[in-house]
């Protein structure tokens, strides 16, 4: 099979594995069928999901080289704006649903409550790198798209953190992302030692 | 005549989804792969699915009760759906829909509660004189959870005075304290961290004896008419409705009359999170919920306008207030 055409289809079942699950899960939180608290549930389906999807998009690399099988970056950009979708759900979600349209509150509650805080720092990171991901731009940047978009480190840990802080006591599922970040960012060691070098 | 206006929000018939249509669509989104697909995206979401047609197989039982003056509240009762498959109950897991899942079979018969402590008249009520004892009355009250959503369930119990009453304290009860059935057989959160919330068991908690003995006070036996489910807290719990939820212990097997305030739960895990008292009070924050305002979880799914203001004391205030005369708030949250 020729790359352009396993990519067609890769990027084909990322479409289908990340929208339609969104559209069933907001229909279902919409007609209440989505146990007893579709608002807390819709946001942490979103919440974990962008997650997920922000891991997967640094499992690409390591996977690309492991496997040999270099085509695989080209679904990476998908993988990252579908991680912005997901993001943009869950703080739209927390906004509109849960604070329902209190701005003030908003406002307050990213101020006031550390692991909002951060989750509010790892949106604005993956807002900049979602709207420079178009190529003309990406193009137009040159070596600073690079600097930018290794932010994308930065980003996930944040997003583990916020998910750590806003558990209660149960932090057995946030450990397990933070490992699997680790496990990630380890693959990136020689990259971290240049940084550092220089 | 009667005169009925209907509210825009309310259903007719013809809007609910046959069941049998209900079903099929269900087996269209499997047949779809989109429990593969959504289980790669977030494989925790999957089990809420079920929520609706979910079947209990634990038995409750119609239970006889007299109205009392808290019977008649204004505010809009919770589903029970909604009450009993939305429970903070870590013995049977950390996540909202698991106690529901996981608490069915929990056995609550033979079950035996101990009154102790400093009291001139121990005693032990078995399962049959949860029920027999004491005049059961309904209660319609609203159940503040330190999470900002709340809900309000019609209970069934007895004044938590007149069970103390009957054990007679003597002059060193100053606290009572209250635990909750230790047995990891049955209950996998206390065997099992993960599921358990990583907190530690059994589950203790206090009132001061004043607290205990307000009117408020409220030890359930049973919600919406019939003995409660496990997952509520099956067969008797503490309900004390101007607190946090998490002060009102289920599944209770000993209320100790003791001199010293007792540790509690939450306190132990957390102290600068969570209080001895726990009053609900919307001027005092928990670190990560402004406690000012609240969801009341009734229905009408995502698009349900249902964020209002907390009030001080959950709007018990006037039951309450005086309990509290001088104390700091603040420091005493």
């Amino acid at each position: 099979m020729r790359n352009s055409v396993k990519i067609f289809l890769l990027k084909t079942v990322i479409h289908c594995a990340a929208f339609i699950p969104a559209a069933i899960m907001y229909y279902l939180a919409i007609m209440d069928k989505l146990g007893s608290d579709p608002v807390e549930e819709i946001i942490h389906f979103t919440g974990i999901s962008a997650l997920n999807i922000l891991l997967l998009t640094l499992l690409i690399s390591p996977m690309a080289k492991y496997l040999k099988q270099g085509w695989l970056v080209n679904v990476r950009r998908l993988l990252g704006l579908y991680a912005f979708f997901y993001a943009c759900l869950h703080m739209l979600s927390f906004l509109f649903f849960e604070l329902q349209f209190d701005f003030s509150l908003f406002i307050d509650e990213v101020i006031e409550r550390p692991y909002i805080t951060v989750g509010m720092c790892a949106y604005a990171i993956i807002l900049m790198l979602a709207f420079t991901s178009w190529s003309k731009i990406r193009s137009k940047m040159g070596k600073k798209w690079q600097t930018l978009h290794n932010y994308n480190y930065l980003l996930v840990t944040l997003v583990c953190i916020h998910f750590y802080w806003s558990v209660k006591s149960e932090i057995i599922e946030p450990s397990i992302y933070f490992i699997l970040l680790f496990f990630l960012l380890y693959q990136r060691k020689d990259k971290f030692k240049r940084w550092f070098k220089r | 005549m009667l005169i009925k206006s209907k509210k825009k929000s309310e259903l007719v018939e013809s809007q609910v989804t046959d069941e049998a249509i209900y079903y099929s669509r269900r087996k269209v989104l499997k047949q779809l792969g989109f429990v593969g697909a959504s289980a790669l995206i977030a494989g925790n979401s999957l089990p809420k699915l079920a929520w609706a047609n979910s079947n209990s197989s634990f038995k409750t039982t119609a239970l006889d009760f007299k109205k009392s003056q808290y019977s008649d509240i204004q505010d809009k009762l919770t589903p029970e759906q909604k009450v009993i498959s939305h429970n903070n109950f870590y013995e049977f897991g950390a996540k909202k829909d698991q106690p529901a899942e996981l608490a069915q079979n929990f056995k609550v018969d033979p079950w035996q509660l101990k009154i102790t402590g400093e009291v001139d008249k121990p005693f032990t009520l078995d399962y049959n004189e949860l029920f027999s004892s004491f005049t059961i009355e309904e209660r319609i009250y609203r159940l503040r959870c330190v999470e900002a959503w709340s809900i309000v369930i019609p209970w069934l119990g007895f004044r938590l005075a007149d069970v103390l009453k009957k054990a007679q304290p003597n002059s060193k009860a100053k606290y009572v304290a209250f635990k909750t059935l230790h047995d990891p057989k049955q209950m996998p959160g206390q065997s099992n961290r993960y599921l358990g919330g990583g907190i530690k068991y059994p589950y203790v908690e206090g009132l001061r004896i004043d607290e205990a003995m307000n009117d408020l006070s409220l030890l359930s036996v049973g919600l919406y008419g019939k003995t409660l489910p496990p997952q509520n807290g099956a067969p008797i719990r503490l309900v004390t409705p101007w607190k946090y939820g998490f002060k009102s212990i289920k599944s209770i097997v000993e209320i100790k009359l003791v001199e010293r305030k007792p540790k509690t739960t939450w306190n132990k895990l957390a102290p600068n999170e969570y209080g001895f008292y726990a009053n609900v009070n919307p001027e005092v924050d928990h670190p990560r919920w402004s406690q000012a305002s609240e969801r009341r979880l009734t229905g009408g799914g995502l698009f349900a306008r249902n964020r209002i203001e907390t009030q001080m004391f959950n709007g018990y205030g006037e039951e309450v207030a005086d309990l509290y005369k001088g104390m700091n708030l603040r420091k005493n949250y």
